[in-house]
């Protein structure tokens, strides 16, 4: 799946405009704790997360995130919406819950990209 | 670089006043027409008559050159333009031996060689004709531009452009090659402080970027960006003062130093058992502080060494072995996953 047809599943908006729309997803990973993401994420992944502040950008940007959405109708404030305009990083809000998008988009045929977080 | 060659500026916002919002949408291409002016790309090998020539004369240079209008100049002063359609006109009236004055227009539509190109851009648009006489300064032609110019510059300048970056990278990737020592290292070095939130991430970011540009695959990259990441937020969510980061790149490891004064780790391997935490729940409300974070930098590392007395500081050592296709510098990478 490439970004741009999230749109089609996720009932959401986009909310940057520099990304990269035709980058591939190679499937998905929802969580809302960013060391969890960090630790079990594989690389060009779709991340559906509750939480809106610059770190999700980060973590984004270090773990080599495709694309985020924002679950629950949450947006993000200036600060993340500017830090993700300049890593180029595409951001969507649905309001959608991340169960259902989770359902919605395994169901489209996104793999899971979350590896367990074995010690 | 992701420039839509197709999205010529003012036909994408024809008729459009530019907010702000449209000024975001605005892509390379539509740029360069801003920056680029119109005697960067205008053509200066002119096909010119004299008033006294005739329609015959326009036919054969027309034919000779393969250009479809020829500018009428006078004592280098412009002073008209015959088209293919002012010849049709003459053709239909079988008059090929009048002079070119008596179907030359002589209303011309003319641009400065000074202007950018979005002003070219805009009359094409606006006029519906295909060339554009330039003038200069002091009202001399000067040349003659048409959408091929302008398709053609721009394409030139988008080359320029990326042969340019091509170049940045390449002579980055190779950086130690021709530097001769006994031992080369490059080191980057961050002042991270305290409770700053909104930058936490940056110093990782840039070592993220540089490491790249060095010519690091991905995937090192990856591994040492969220291994440092890690230790910036603890460094911006633990510390009292902040501390240090230290990246020193070598061709085959790279090591970061991470130290702060304070307040030190009670008890070392606790702290390094998943889950645990003495994070407040405003940072948990970040996504942090759930007792990962030095786990995920002893997954991400080859090499992991922590120190720390209570009272005094913290001090890790975080090591990168780099296998031989992962060389940094040297000019192996190129964007491996």
């Amino acid at each position: 799946m490439i970004v741009k047809e999230l749109l089609q599943f996720i009932d959401g908006t986009l909310l940057t405009k520099s990304s990269d729309l035709d980058r591939e997803i190679k499937g998905c990973c929802s969580a809302d704790l960013m060391s969890d993401v960090l630790a079990s994420i594989q690389p060009n992944a779709l991340l559906l997360t509750g939480l809106c502040n610059p770190q999700v950008i980060r973590t984004a940007q270090m773990a080599d995130v495709a694309a985020i959405v924002f679950v629950r109708g949450k947006k993000p404030d200036q600060t993340t919406l500017n830090l993700a305009e300049k890593e180029q990083i595409p951001l969507f809000t649905s309001p959608l819950g991340m169960f259902e998008l989770s359902g919605r988009l395994y169901t489209a045929g996104l793999p899971s990209l979350e590896m367990p977080i074995s010690n | 670089m992701t420039s839509n060659i197709s999205n010529i500026p003012s036909s994408r916002f024809k008729g459009k006043i530019i907010t702000d919002k449209l000024a975001g949408q605005i892509s390379r291409v539509e740029e360069l027409a801003y920056i680029l002016k119109i005697k960067d790309v205008m053509s200066t090998s002119l096909k010119t008559l004299t008033p006294q020539a005739t329609m015959q004369d326009v036919i054969n240079v027309l034919r000779d050159y393969r250009i479809s209008g020829v500018l009428i100049v006078d004592n280098e002063k412009l002073v008209g333009l015959v088209s293919t359609e002012d010849l049709i006109r003459c053709l239909e009236k079988n008059d090929k031996f009048a002079s070119v004055k008596s179907y030359m227009s002589t209303q011309l539509t003319t641009v400065n060689s000074f202007d950018f190109l979005t002003e070219a851009l805009k009359l094409f648009t606006r006029t519906g004709f295909g060339r554009l006489p330039v003038l200069d300064e002091n009202k001399m032609l000067v040349g003659i531009i048409t959408k091929y110019d302008v398709t053609y510059g721009l394409l030139r300048a988008l080359e320029h452009e990326y042969h340019e970056e091509e170049v940045r990278r390449y002579r980055a990737s190779h950086l130690f090659e021709d530097i001769e020592s006994n031992r080369t290292s490059l080191v980057l070095r961050y002042d991270i402080k305290q409770n700053d939130f909104i930058h936490g991430g940056e110093a990782s970011s840039q070592i993220k970027r540089a490491l790249t540009r060095l010519g690091a695959s991905n995937q090192l990259s990856r591994r040492v960006g969220i291994a440092v990441y890690e230790a910036e937020m603890n460094l911006i969510i633990h510390t009292i003062h902040g501390g240090s980061i230290h990246v020193e790149i070598e061709p085959n490891q790279i090591s970061v130093y991470v130290w702060d004064d304070g307040p030190g780790i009670e008890d070392i391997e606790q702290a390094l058992k998943p889950g645990f935490s003495t994070a407040t729940q405003e940072i948990r409300n970040l996504g942090f502080g759930a007792g990962m974070g030095l786990n995920n930098i002893l997954r991400c590392a080859d090499e992991f060494k922590i120190t720390s007395e209570l009272g005094k500081g913290t001090h890790l050592v975080i090591k990168f072995f780099l296998k031989h296709e992962d060389k940094v510098g040297e000019g192996y990478s190129q964007n491996k996953e």
